[in-house]
């Protein structure tokens, strides 16, 4: 690789140029993982302290005897599906629109799809109180027609996948990008229509895409807070969904409550961080492998000829 | 390529058209709704509201302590990176990977236990506060919680490009007698120029709205430890909504400017890369 310098002939010590001394190398490593340890790691360990510092069976009192917890964790369970099922829908539309095909003002519709991430998360949630809050722009019909969807649970899914909605969509612009057309326009000459050629060819190519984007996302809507907070009205037992009952539990000095149902999101932030670092390296995987298959692909094509004249 | 599928592949207007009005119903209505609240305003209520002595500390506030936090992610994340590209270490895999942590783990969790790991009897506050250093409930503790929710990002985009530096300029800094350090600060440091300018906005933008972690750690004191979107709640909780629209047009204003920005920033990097 580099320059290397032999202090000593026959010496196994060896220094490359573009190596560190090791006191520095060490000195390094202590550091980042010092950082990492104090910003990321202890908090994730104290989170399960705090929770079962009172023993297991608490822990499981302080989980699943309270109403109004259990309510939060179910809310949540049908807020976050919901609002992630319309985000992929939408996010493989438009990545199928925008990787597929040129048309004007493709480049603005991606950096529209991007807009949820510029906004505050608080604003979010106004901006749908605005429109359909008491006051707000459609107010009265709703109130006519005896639909609720600020402090209630519609209101919860637009927020949500308001803020989420960048997920899927950002992840499969590229994977799809990355794919190509040919196995696409293959199977639209041997016949499929449509659909059969979006199930068969289109959604085995980007099915590890598609789940990272969903692993996100949903990471995201479940853990989703300030835009919720201002829609949901905190009604325990109705619209408090995980994060804001963790909130509510901290303000009513409830910490094991409240680091009980934490432990419970950072669980699941940490089988979110697996399933996504398996994923990677699938998708690397097949990405080598695609590559492989390529470059065999034109070794069979150059060999070929010499073959024949053989 | 692009007129033939067209004209082949199917569902062009499905896919575009469906996209088009989910992205109107979700975001574009909903922020048009914002902007046509602020413009029943009349000019004096809403600069009266957006003028104010709390809401210039408060975007004081959550300009400063964005600011404080990106400038640490940018320093963090070139060391973490650093560390991760050039050495080998024991169970760096799991190192790498709860980098990412920040961004799986909902808001709300990291600021309660950031609040209880900071304060008195916290793990890290009986250690600090005799010091004075309070961590809980202070201006320190929303630049703590920030730096932790934008730290994945700077290291995200450093690392990739310091994956890509090639050996051959080091090496031959090396060979003319530059030592590591001026190799480090001349030859390799201006390469990530780009991608820490990018790091910076990405983690200055994701602080600047961030809520759910600073309600936790902040005390929320006006003047003193309230941001600008704990402000706007406050407005909301008050049923002032014209006031709570224009507060947040600000931020909306803000936050665009700085969306502008970032991709201005990343077609820079693009062609400074190439």
């Amino acid at each position: 690789m580099g320059a290397d310098v032999h202090t000593h002939a026959g010496s196994t010590k060896r220094q490359t140029a573009l190596q560190d001394p090791w006191f520095v190398q060490w000195g390094l490593i202590v550091a980042a993982v010092g950082v990492v340890g104090v910003l990321v790691l202890v908090p994730v360990i104290n989170v399960f302290y705090e929770a079962l510092a009172r023993g297991a069976g608490t822990y499981m009192q302080n989980l699943l005897a309270d109403a109004d917890t259990r309510h939060a964790i179910l809310l949540t369970l049908t807020v976050a599906p919901v609002a992630v099922v319309l985000n992929v829908v939408f996010g493989v539309a438009a990545a199928w629109a925008i990787a597929r095909y040129q048309f004007p003002g493709r480049t603005i519709l991606t950096t529209l799809i991007d807009l949820p991430f510029a906004v505050s998360p608080v604003v979010a949630g106004l901006i749908f109180v605005l429109l359909f809050g008491l006051q707000g722009y459609f107010g009265p019909w709703l109130r006519e027609h005896h639909l609720k969807i600020i402090f209630a649970t519609p209101g919860l899914i637009l927020a949500t996948a308001f803020v989420t909605c960048p997920f899927v969509a950002r992840e499969l612009i590229p994977v799809m990008q990355a794919v190509g057309t040919e196995e696409e326009i293959a199977a639209l000459s041997l016949g499929a229509n449509g659909w059969q050629l979006f199930w068969r060819v289109t959604v085995p190519n980007i099915k590890w895409g598609l789940l990272y984007g969903v692993i996100l996302c949903n990471a995201r809507a479940m853990g989703e807070f300030g835009a919720v907070y201002v829609v949901s009205g905190h009604i325990a037992g109705k619209t408090d969904t995980m994060p804001l009952r963790v909130e509510k539990l901290f303000q009513e000095y409830n910490l094991p409550g409240s680091f009980a149902l934490a432990s419970l999101l950072t669980l699941l932030a940490l089988i979110t961080l697996l399933v996504k670092v398996g994923l990677e390296r699938k998708m690397q995987a097949d990405a080598a492998k695609a590559l492989q298959s390529a470059s065999e692909e034109l070794l069979a094509d150059a060999r070929a000829p010499i073959k024949e004249s053989a | 390529m692009s007129t033939l599928n067209r004209r082949i592949l199917p569902g062009f207007r499905l896919s575009l058209s469906y996209a088009l009005t989910y992205l109107t119903i979700l975001v574009l209505i909903p922020l048009a709704a914002c902007f046509a609240k602020a413009s029943t305003l009349t000019w004096d209520t809403f600069w009266g509201t957006v003028w104010t002595e709390r809401a210039l500390a408060a975007y004081e506030l959550t300009f400063g302590a964005s600011f404080a936090a990106a400038v640490m992610d940018v320093a963090l994340g070139l060391l973490i990176a650093w560390v991760l590209v050039r050495y080998e270490f024991p169970l760096k895999p799991l190192f790498d990977a709860i980098i990412d942590l920040p961004l799986a783990l909902p808001t709300a969790v990291a600021g309660l236990v950031y609040s209880s790991l900071y304060v008195q009897k916290g793990w890290f506050g009986q250690f600090l506060v005799p010091i004075g250093i309070e961590g809980a409930y202070s201006r320190l503790a929303i630049v703590l919680v920030l730096t932790f929710i934008g730290l994945p990002l700077t290291v995200r985009t450093i690392q990739p490009v310091l994956a890509t530096c090639d050996d051959e300029t080091e090496e031959a800094a090396a060979c003319l007698g530059a030592s590591r350090f001026r190799t480090f600060s001349y030859v390799i440091l201006p390469t990530l120029y780009p991608a820490m300018v990018t790091g910076f906005a990405l983690a200055f933008a994701r602080a600047l709205g961030e809520y759910g972690s600073v309600v936790f750690v902040s005390g929320n004191m006006p003047y003193r430890t309230e941001i600008a979107p704990v402000l706007i709640v406050a407005r909301l909780e008050e049923f002032a909504y014209g006031e709570a629209t224009a507060i947040a047009l600000v931020l909306l204003v803000i936050s665009f400017s700085m969306l502008i920005l970032i991709n201005l920033l990343e077609r820079w990097s693009h062609r400074y890369g190439s």
